[in-house]
């Protein structure tokens, strides 16, 4: 039997086990990437093929968790595309305003990147305080480092470029303190965050929410996943809410994209309508 | 639906990109029979490559958005800052991992796709740049029996990229930019 069709095998059996030993849903992520993922850390790991290291995978967590920070990528940073949270501050904060309470999710949230960002055109807007941020990773040990809001100094040059291109209206430096390599990021801006597990691929979704922000993870998934997934959102959505995706996302040829309007053309911000 | 695209040609370009693709994408027929894939490094920020080259082309160009069904006749580019990967079944994928060896795009990323998707339907072509991503690519490319083109180092504006290709020892051509494109179409006479 070649090659390529025996790896075949060998993935979909290891992403059964992984599913049904640990509840982990891998089986619908987009496959060049998962098995570029898989690659790598095989040989980091110096496995010889998918098969060896399965029964490790199952018999041992620390193992797992091993392969679940291989397997999921937790890159980020703050103000990550900065025309989209100009945007954010510009056309949909006026409307967060007319609430008198607003529930936020941000899904895949990696180490908090975008959820201290977010937190911080909140704060800005003057309505951090009505907030509640839901920010939800598969990840928790990355969730671990997001609430801990610390990050490396070096890159904070970065962020605070990407933050005055996003019309930041103060300076950056104000929220955070550096110390060592690490910069702090400002406790207050986390009180009103809830850093907390759960899986787009198994969970179910989390009550009313004003604004959901899944940026850069739906990439990751197949179609019938990316259907999941934003059905979710949609539940959660109240009518007039905002969902923002990532800058290469598409909601056009999804399903739920009927009740949705772009507002600003290519930032990918899309408003739920009103029911008629 | 569309009938399933088997061959792909892919190409990896860095410093001295624009120039070299306006040649050879001017010189390719607009119903070239196989979808194009490139990856080309540019500093982020830097605007669309395809609007900027559609100009002097015959054949569409177009940003590559993720989950894009590959057509012939179709130069895909990797959008500033994402991988471009392909899946197998003809489906374009991008992701953020982190950079290879700082480049993301990188040319590695996309040739280990397309030979690991398309097998031996893969030409891969390495232009002028000066790094080495793409070597490794391409010996993928060549191990899963696809086809190999590789930009000669004398006539590229930067010689590194092809000169680290050179040295995989995989390349099937070395040739001057100007015959590329009329290689990559005896290489596809027929495919229609
Ligand atoms: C590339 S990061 C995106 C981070 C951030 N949203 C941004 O745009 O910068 C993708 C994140 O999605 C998370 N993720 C992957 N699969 C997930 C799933 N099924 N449910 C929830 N989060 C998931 C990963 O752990 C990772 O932290």
């Amino acid at each position: 039997m070649d090659l390529q069709r025996l790896e075949e095998i060998e993935l979909r059996l290891l992403l059964d086990g992984v599913f049904e030993a640990y509840g982990y849903d891998f089986r619908n992520y987009a496959e060049a990437s998962l098995k570029r993922r898989l690659r790598h850390w095989l040989a980091e790991q110096g496995y010889a093929s998918l098969s060896i290291a399965q029964g490790e995978i199952l018999r041992d967590r620390a193992v797992f968790t091993s392969f679940l920070q291989g397997l999921t990528v937790n890159v980020s940073e703050m103000f990550r595309d900065p025309k989209f949270f100009r945007t954010l501050r510009e056309h949909v904060l006026p409307f967060l305003r007319t609430w008198p309470f607003m529930r936020i999710w941000v899904a895949g949230c990696a180490g908090g990147e975008e959820a201290y960002s977010l937190a911080i055109v909140l704060h800005e807007g003057g309505v951090l305080r009505r907030c509640r941020i839901y920010a939800t990773d598969i990840n928790e040990a990355i969730l671990d480092r997001a609430r801990d809001g610390i990050f490396a100094l070096r890159d904070m040059q970065n962020f605070t470029r990407n933050y005055q291109l996003a019309g930041g209206t103060t300076e950056f430096a104000d929220y955070y303190t550096a110390r060592y390599d690490r910069a702090l990021m400002l406790p207050a801006l986390r009180e009103n965050i809830l850093f907390t597990p759960h899986n787009l691929a198994v969970d179910a979704d989390f009550g009313e929410m004003h604004l959901i922000l899944c940026r850069n993870v739906l990439i990751y998934f197949n179609p019938t996943l990316k259907e999941r997934a934003l059905g979710l959102f949609d539940t959660a959505l109240t009518a007039g809410g905002f969902l923002c995706l990532g800058m290469k996302e598409t909601l056009e040829i999804r399903s739920i994209a009927a009740n949705y309007r772009e507002i600003a053309k290519g930032i990918r911000i899309y408003r739920k309508d009103y029911p008629d | 639906m569309q009938q399933l695209t088997r061959s792909v040609v892919v190409i990896g370009v860095s410093a001295g990109g624009f120039e070299a693709l306006k040649l050879l994408l001017g010189a390719l027929p607009a119903d070239f029979p196989l979808p194009i894939l490139i990856v080309q490094h540019l500093r982020s920020g830097s605007g669309s490559l395809a609007d900027s080259l559609q100009h002097f082309c015959g054949i569409r160009l177009k940003e590559a958005d993720e989950g894009d069904r590959i057509v012939p006749g179709i130069v895909y580019f990797a959008p500033p800052d994402y991988h471009l990967l392909v899946e197998r079944d003809g489906t374009l994928a991008l992701s953020v991992d982190p950079p290879v060896r700082y480049a993301r795009p990188s040319v590695d990323v996309l040739f280990e796709s397309a030979a690991e998707s398309f097998g031996a339907g893969v030409i891969g072509v390495i232009l002028t740049g000066a790094n080495d991503d793409g070597s490794k690519g391409l010996q993928l490319i060549k191990t899963a029996g696809g086809t190999t083109i590789v930009q000669d180092p004398a006539d590229a504006e930067v010689a590194q990229m092809p000169l680290n290709a050179l040295n995989s020892g995989v390349a099937d051509y070395v040739l001057p930019l100007a015959r590329i494109a009329e290689r990559l179409c005896t290489l596809t006479m027929g495919l229609k």
